[in-house]
């Protein structure tokens, strides 16, 4: 095809405009595809804050609550369930595997988490990631602790280091009043870093939360000389006798919902039961905005891009006129011309997406494993994705439609200027 | 009127640029078909504007305009690019030449724009045909090279080589030698004529220099048939 080919050579002829201009488009397209990747992959990293998780049970309130305070440890229950309802639901037929938390008392901020080892073995993020140790090993005894990676990390604690735990979870951090000084816990080991809200807590044994308030009457520290001395303590001699909440893996997904309906109909205590992928979504919306914002950012970068185009084409022109010029008098008629210039711009928008596709899937390979190890944000690494492709059609589409405007142009030039060659 | 119909006839065509001055006023100029015509003029007296005029380049003009026995005016916009593409040869003035493309692209150019002319290349491939022009010429040796890196004498004989192949009815040379030397000059005129005979086209040929002028069938001064500017 003649026109294709002039097209080509003109825009090769001049190759530093041409580079500037696809590079510019590149890199709005690189912005505008990877936006949409980071999103999808922000939303996916969400969504899998925690997997294989099918339910999560606590006492009856707000399902968003449940969620904060058992996933993202925001928040407070308002009411615990006893250990007795939680020992029926473990045992149940339907269910798999359960994991307990018992939460209230926080560490300089940091919340702790009674739980049992269930959480060392069955508890998943990121679809099938597993809960490791970088250091030290699981708490075995009541008052042992284990640091999620955060923790670790901003208080410089290692395997071996002593803390105490304070009671309730307000920014009093290290207040001291009432923290349970007299029991102090033994750091165990340190969490792998998850990039999850895992690694902003501590972990220690369900009889550890009961052990240091295992002297306390009604929510009240014991009055001094009668407190129960810590050595005195053993996982045997501790009763639990609640906990906040637990996370629950069901046989089948049919029993999922059996279970769900009849968790929140329990007769004995009033209890509620959430799908954590679901009322994630739902939290996903609300905060979701800000992903919207983004976009609307990236589309006017790709508009400032597609401009650049047009003023590179536009200012071309000029120095064109006399190639018009002799393209018309050799018989290449207004429809040659116009399609000569939309050919151009279609070019250049088409190369620009290449590019763009390109860089993203450069930056991409070199940076998913840093942003995943530091964000816990999973970007995936794919051929675009169908809103992808519609981005990418949509400025070609654009590319052509903006070529018309100097097109139109350069056919005027053509008929003012008949032959006489301007320069 | 004569046997044949003649290759160019003007009738009271009057034209000027947008709102200006009356550039042509021409109450009757005639070519007849195979004529060699030499036209010459003072320099801004209107002979690249009537050159455009009869090439279907500019509109806008009163009067009646036949080329090859058609009227240009009853042609639409591309019905006029197509014939005047597939039926004329055009030699600028100056800057003949597509920047970006080689001396072998700028030459086969209208013929790959034009099915029509490249059928009148009868079946001579279209490069090998370029190739003998361009010997003709003596610029064979440049066919591969950037046009850009041509002097300003080659670069108008490879506009003559382009506006030649494929041997158009009417060639319209604008002032092509003027950047030509005595040798040149000679020998791209004798290939000039000798395509026109072989092909039996009609050559109007603009030129300040007059003495190539007795070299043709019939000289006009543009002034004497134009009255604007007068
Ligand atoms: N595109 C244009 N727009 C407006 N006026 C023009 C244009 N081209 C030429 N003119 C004017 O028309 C008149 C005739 O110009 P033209 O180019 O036809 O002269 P010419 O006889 O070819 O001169 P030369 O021998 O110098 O090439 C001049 O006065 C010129 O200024
Ligand atoms: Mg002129």
């Amino acid at each position: 095809m003649v026109l294709l080919s002039l097209a080509y050579h003109s825009l090769k002829n001049r190759v530093l405009t041409t580079a500037l201009t696809v590079f510019s488009i590149g890199l709005s397209i690189a912005l505008l595809i990877g936006v949409e990747n980071v999103r999808v992959g922000a939303r996916e990293s969400f969504a899998n804050t925690i997997s294989q998780t099918d339910l999560i049970v606590g006492a009856r309130g707000g399902s968003l609550q449940l969620l904060l305070y058992s996933v993202f440890r925001i928040g407070a229950a308002t009411n615990n369930i006893t250990y007795q309802t939680y020992e029926h639901w473990k045992n149940h037929p339907a269910v798999a595997w359960t994991i307990p938390y018992s939460l209230g008392d926080s560490h300089r901020g940091f919340r702790v988490v009674g739980t049992d080892e269930n959480f060392y073995k069955h508890y998943r993020f990121r679809r099938d990631r597993s809960i490791t140790f970088d250091s030290g090993r699981l708490p075995q005894d009541v008052f042992e602790v284990a640091l999620g990676s955060d923790v670790a990390k901003t208080l410089g604690y290692k395997t071996g280091d002593k803390i105490v735990i304070t009671h309730g979870v307000a920014a009093a951090a290290g207040r001291g009043i009432l923290d349970h000084k007299d029991k102090p816990f033994t750091v165990s080991g340190v969490l792998t870093k998850t990039a999850t809200p895992v690694d902003r807590s501590l972990y220690i044994p369900l009889e550890g939360i009961s052990a240091v308030h295992i002297d306390w009457t009604d929510g009240a520290p014991p009055m001094p000389g009668e407190e129960v001395p810590a050595e005195k303590i053993t996982k045997q001699t501790v009763k639990i006798d609640q906990i906040t909440s637990f996370l629950l893996r069901s046989k089948s997904r049919i029993d999922t919902l059996r279970l769900q309906r009849e968790i929140s109909t329990y007769a004995e205590e009033p209890m509620q039961a959430i799908i954590p992928g679901l009322t994630l979504q739902e939290l996903w919306r609300t905060i979701g905005y800000a992903e919207d914002a983004l976009t609307v950012v990236t589309f006017f970068v790709i508009i400032v891009g597609l401009l650049g185009m047009l003023v590179s084409l536009y200012t071309s022109l000029n120095e064109r006129r006399r190639e018009m010029a002799i393209l018309r008098a050799i018989g290449a008629g207004p429809f040659k011309i116009i399609s000569l210039l939309v050919l151009e711009s279609f070019l250049l928008s088409i190369a620009g997406c290449v590019l763009g596709v390109a860089l993203v899937y450069v930056l991409s390979v070199t940076f998913q494993p840093i942003v995943e190890q530091h964000f816990g944000l999973y970007v995936p690494i794919q051929p675009p994705t169908s809103t992808g492709w519609i981005y990418l059609g949509a400025v070609a589409v654009a590319g052509l439609i903006i070529g018309f405007i100097p097109a139109w142009k350069a056919y005027r030039n053509t008929l003012s200027d008949g032959l006489s060659v301007r320069l | 009127m004569s046997g044949t119909a003649p290759a160019i006839q003007l009738t009271d065509v009057r034209f000027a640029y947008g709102k200006g001055p009356t550039v042509l006023d021409i109450p009757s100029f005639r070519v007849e078909a195979k004529e060699r015509v030499f036209l010459f003029g003072p320099s801004g007296s209107g002979k690249t504007t009537l050159l455009g005029v009869m090439a279907g380049v500019l509109a806008g003009y009163s009067g009646g305009v036949e080329v090859l026995g058609r009227d240009i005016a009853k042609l639409s916009g591309s019905q006029r690019d197509a014939f005047r593409g597939s039926h004329l040869g055009y030699i600028f003035q100056l800057f003949n030449l597509i920047p970006y493309l080689s001396v072998m692209e700028n030459i086969t150019l209208p013929c790959r724009l034009s099915a029509e002319r490249r059928a009148r290349l009868k079946g001579v491939p279209l490069e090998q045909g370029a190739h003998a022009v361009a010997q003709r010429l003596g610029i064979d040796e440049l066919l591969t090279k950037r046009v850009t890196n041509l002097s300003v004498g080659q670069q108008q004989r490879v506009a003559a080589a382009r506006s030649l192949l494929g041997t158009p009815e009417l060639i319209i040379a604008d002032e092509p030698t003027s950047s030509l030397d005595y040798d040149h000059r000679e020998k791209f005129l004798e290939l000039l004529f000798e395509s026109c005979a072989a092909a039996g086209s009609t050559l109007l040929f603009v030129s300040h220099d007059r003495s190539l002028m007795h070299l043709f069938d019939r000289q006009l001064s543009l002034p004497d048939i134009n009255r604007a500017g007068a």
